[in-house]
């Protein structure tokens, strides 16, 4: 029970560091890249190629005077940022970062912890995001904040509803919803994206609404809003903020590689006779590839395409996603059934 | 040391909010006294793009946002009664199909309704 205690806990701490590493330098990665495509530098005089400048940047975040307004309310303000960190530091929970290892004997999944509800559980997490966010912004009593939480509140909402109606239909196809048995069954078999191009496309576009990215960042959208629902935050609670996109981003790329593109596996590594362990450390490099691949993706988008209209966004979210993904459903369950009758 | 399938698969669930709450607890306390306190009267009003703020910031705001928030409750639950019969959609078949076919049929007659009535309808 210790052992299976101090392997775990050992396991939450990697997890942890690993997700803190890459919201940081998604944040080096964000301006490099913004920077190539807009032709500037981007970042260069912290360290070589400014590598050092995620922690100038946090070092920053950390010396800067900590402003709490007089009209607003004091303990509300703070546990705003806290809870937007803590539900975004909570989800890498039941991400299988690769086949299970075997030392001595034993097994040692390279998951935190295998429940068998995996899917619903992000679900829960995520929604509870929406509450870092309200509760900033209503506490911070500025007409932006409020404006960009009301905002923000009711995008997640709306998009949360046509994410959750596309994993429907590839729960159908899989018979399940732990996220390691959807990442064991894509060893053998297609990966997910080839039976759900549909379900896909609806997820990755409501996961961009759900983590406020552009062209969905109408709540921190700046030529109407100056900061949107962080107008009146500075020091380490603007940076949890902050932190706390960089780290969703990165949980649902995860999530995302794991439920469409196969998760830890790739094609034919199978046939190359490995050994097990090899086999489970090629997995996570293969995952962390996937993931560095869907957050470049979620940047290019960024510094791609413009800022929808709220109206906009509330039409695509309602009047199309939703009932794509019930046509997804019933078209994959039709798909099925013709299958089972043939 | 596989799963379970019992409660302590959750024990590590506990670990991390742990792990989480320590961070962000310390990382606070760190800021709030590593930070300069320089205070003044006007740094503590509201930012009103640096002009003098104007009354209360919490005025009532558009009913739309009440009622998506409304149909959201309706439409979600409506979504976790799916995932069941969706983990289940092998072994009941067509029968099963059929059932949810009808449950889509009442949803969307619902749904109709609502854009009929211009509920989701943003000028």
């Amino acid at each position: 029970m210790l052992a299976f205690i101090i392997y775990k806990f050992i396991l939450v701490l990697i997890v942890f560091l690993i997700s803190l590493g890459i919201a940081a330098y998604s944040t080096y990665g964000e301006r490099k890249i913004a920077a190539f495509l807009q032709d500037r530098m981007g970042p260069s005089k912290a360290g070589p190629y400014g590598l050092l400048q995620p922690i100038a940047d946090g070092v920053k975040m950390f010396m800067k005077e900590e402003i709490i307004p007089d009209v607003s309310n004091k303990w509300l303000f703070i546990l705003g940022p806290c809870i937007a960190m803590f539900t975004a530091c909570m989800t890498g929970v039941v991400i299988p970062w690769g086949r299970p290892l075997i030392i001595g004997g034993e097994t040692y999944a390279l998951q935190i912890t295998d429940i068998n509800i995996g899917i619903l559980y992000v679900f829960g997490v995520v929604s509870m995001g929406v509450y870092g966010i309200m509760i900033g912004g209503w506490a911070s009593n500025n007409k932006y904040s409020l404006l960009g939480a009301i905002r923000a509140s009711a995008q997640m909402i709306s998009y949360e509803v046509a994410m959750g109606m596309s994993i429907i239909a590839l729960v159908m196809t899989t018979g399940t919803i732990s996220l390691s048995e959807i990442a064991a069954q894509q060893d053998h078999g297609m990966w997910n994206v080839i039976k759900q191009p549909l379900g896909f496309l609806i997820f990755i576009t409501c996961a961009f609404a759900e983590c406020n990215r552009a062209p969905f960042d109408l709540p921190e959208c700046e030529t109407e809003l100056v900061g949107g629902y962080h107008t009146e935050y500075s020091s380490m609670k603007l940076g949890f903020y902050l932190f706390a996109e960089y780290i969703n981003m990165f949980i649902s790329s995860a999530v995302i590689s794991t439920l469409y593109f196969g998760g830890y596996n790739m094609p034919f590594i199978n046939e190359l006779g490995l050994a097990n362990n090899v086999l489970s450390i090629l997995g996570v490099v293969f995952l962390f590839a996937k993931i560095i691949f869907f957050i470049f993706f979620f940047m290019w988008i960024r510094w791609t395409l413009p800022r929808f209209r709220y109206d906009q966004l509330m039409d695509l979210g309602w009047k199309k996603l939703i009932p794509l993904s019930i046509f997804n459903i019933l078209l994959t369950g039709a798909i099925m059934i013709a299958k089972d009758l043939l | 040391m596989n799963s379970t399938g019992g409660l302590i698969d959750y024990l590590p669930v506990v670990l991390m909010m742990v792990v989480a709450v320590g961070f962000v607890i310390t990382t606070m306390l760190a800021t709030h006294y590593l930070g300069p306190k320089r205070k003044s009267k006007l740094k503590l009003e509201a930012f009103e793009c640096g002009i003098e703020s104007q009354g209360n910031a919490r005025i009532p705001f558009s009913i739309k946002y009440f009622l998506v928030a409304i149909l959201f409750v309706l439409f979600d639950v409506e979504v976790i009664f799916m995932y069941p019969w969706a983990v289940n959609f092998k072994s009941l078949g067509m029968f099963g199909f059929l059932e949810m076919l009808t449950f889509m049929g009442v949803l969307l007659l619902g749904f109709f309704y609502i854009i009929k009535r211009g509920a989701l309808k943003w000028e």
